[in-house]
């Protein structure tokens, strides 16, 4: 065939489709990735598109990484000022501000992966509408890189821990880990469903900050869980649909990792009732929010390259 | 890349009763007018019962061809004839509506060469970048850097920020890059009038050198000079539809009479 083109050959005005007659297995459809999964396939690119956002990240500002450290520090005064001093919560919970400190990382980290994960498909239309990628790689390379951005905000909450007497023990860092994959597997579902939303409605990313907002006053970050349970005790359900939020719990963990140690036994607040069954519902919560994200990102990303 | 056919088991069936490199079969493909952008013009427009999804125009009707392997072809028509959404359509970037797009083995473009490159980087961060997004491992992009950078006539700029490089100087990394990738089917798009004269015909020539190695070659091209070059056979797309497929002298001439 390759010697001389005959249009003939090629038989393009036959009735039957020409697909029939090949064996197709030698063959790939353009387009059609194998979505989460082409991850493992596509990790050296991955780390590379990880490696870029980082760098660039803070390229051309004055202080770099310092930000990492100024923002969550500042945040952390203002919470600290009005909650602990003006509302008195230093006075209700024993070793206040590790207990806001050590719960308002999480949601940081939440808020953060959210934003970035939200608008990763539209940041990088020059790529998604002129090159084929797993469009996968966009979501989850902004998840990994608020996580490193993350890590600075880890690295002080750890030091302040340790000057408060706080000794790592090997539970410590089990229920930081476990809190930590919660709250990052949690993004990266919900994180898929909103950046393929937001190529078609831009409304997507001004409704994210909606979530951000729900999510830094819905856990126990700033009171504690046992207000909400005393509040709740009439409608006993509000409260279990509360600890079941993927986030709360994630908190949560991170309270018995940080605070519980460097309190007096008697302030500690334990866990909540029935706080396993809250753990396995924010797991089926992560897991559904997962799949339904998943499925809309394929079904909307067929059409990327033309909506952008 | 575990369910591909290796390249040396590709080549060596060339001559033989080859399958096709790429396979196009009556693929349709459809683009809204005008899509709404928000919820609010969504919600309107559903109250107001006119369609929330508006009206949309067929970009390709019914287009079928198959390209053998080692085969160079050349696809042609007027602007907006659909001949760079077919073109898309065989990247991936794009999915036909209807019928199916096959290829066999690593496909690669250069279609808008430099879509990935960032400002910021440097040369030699963006060719690792680029030359991984369009599907090299890193061992090798690192055998093939020397050359990449030599091809592009660079020199010493490649650890320069990309922002600093004259407009000609990121062309022909950008397209150095691209054309460096170890790859079965290559798809061409408009990017040959990179550069200066010396720098085209060195393309052209490398192109060349590719087909004789037995590249796929699927080219969407104005030059009729170039394409009497490379390709042997044409299709001239027009208004979506392929009204001539065959040898590329008379689809030129096809072309001529529109």
């Amino acid at each position: 065939m390759t010697g001389g083109p005959n249009p003939d050959e090629h038989g393009h005005e036959d009735d039957i489709p020409v697909t029939t007659t090949l064996d197709k297995s030698a063959f790939n459809t353009p387009g059609q990735g194998r979505g989460l999964f082409d991850v493992f396939r596509y990790r050296y690119l991955l780390r590379l598109l990880i490696g870029k956002s980082t760098s660039l990240r803070y390229r051309n500002s004055a202080l770099g990484w310092l930000w990492s450290y100024v923002r969550p520090t500042v945040q952390f005064l203002m919470y600290y000022l009005v909650m602990g001093g003006l509302l008195n919560m230093h006075g209700r919970v024993e070793g206040y501000p590790i207990y806001l400190f050590s719960g308002l990382v999480v949601v940081n980290l939440f808020n953060e992966a959210m934003g970035t994960t939200t608008r990763s498909i539209v940041d990088n239309k020059a790529l998604v509408r002129k090159i084929y990628l797993p469009r996968e790689l966009f979501p989850i390379s902004a998840v990994v890189g608020a996580f490193i951005h993350f890590l600075p905000q880890l690295a002080v909450l750890i030091i302040v821990c340790l000057i408060f007497g706080w000794l790592p023990s090997l539970a410590s860092v089990g229920l930081l880990l476990a809190g930590l994959l919660l709250v990052l597997t949690f993004v990266l579902g919900v994180g898929l469903l909103f950046s393929a939303m937001n190529v078609r409605f831009r409304d997507a990313q001004n409704f994210i900050e909606i979530i951000r907002t729900i999510a830094t006053w819905s856990s126990p970050i700033m009171y504690t869980w046992v207000m909400v349970h005393d509040h709740a005790h009439r409608f006993p359900w509000i409260f279990e649909i509360y600890m079941s939020n993927p986030i709360t719990v994630a908190v949560q963990l991170m309270h018995q990792a940080f605070w519980s140690p460097i309190v007096p036994e008697s302030a500690q607040l334990g866990w909540p009732p029935n706080f396993q069954w809250n753990v396995i519902a924010a797991i089926g919560v992560i897991i559904v929010m997962t799949v339904i994200g998943q499925l809309v990102f394929r079904r909307l990303e067929r059409s990327f390259a033309q909506d952008l | 890349m575990s369910d591909t056919p290796t390249r040396s088991s590709l080549r060596s069936q060339r001559y033989g009763t080859a399958q096709p490199a790429i396979v196009v079969d009556h693929v349709s493909k459809w683009f809204n007018k005008r899509s709404t952008r928000s919820f609010k013009e969504s919600f309107i427009n559903w109250v107001k019962r006119k369609p929330v999804r508006s009206q949309q125009f067929q970009a390709l009707k019914d287009v079928s061809f198959q390209i053998a392997e080692g085969e160079c072809v050349a696809v042609m028509g007027l602007n907006g004839s659909g001949k760079s959404t077919t073109l898309k359509m065989v990247s991936g970037v794009l999915r036909p509506d209807d019928g199916e797009v096959l290829t066999r083995g690593r496909v690669a473009g250069l279609i808008e060469v430099g879509a990935g490159f960032h400002p910021d980087l440097t040369g030699r961060e963006n060719v690792f970048l680029n030359a991984a997004i369009l599907g090299m491992s890193e061992k090798e992009t690192k055998e093939r850097f020397d050359e990449i950078v030599a091809f592009s006539e660079i020199g010493d700029f490649i650890d320069q920020e990309v922002k600093h490089y004259s407009s000609g100087m990121f062309m022909r990394l950008a397209f150095s890059v691209a054309i460096h990738v170890e790859l079965d089917v290559l798809l061409v798009d408009e990017v040959l009038a990179v550069g200066d004269a010396p720098f085209r015909a060195k393309c052209n020539a490398k192109l060349k050198e590719m087909a004789s190695e037995g590249i796929t070659m699927m080219i969407v091209s104005h030059s009729a000079g170039q394409v009497r070059e490379l390709c042997s056979r044409g299709i001239v797309i027009r208004k979506g539809e392929v009204i001539f497929d065959g040898p590329i002298e008379d689809a030129l001439a096809v072309l001529e009479q529109k």
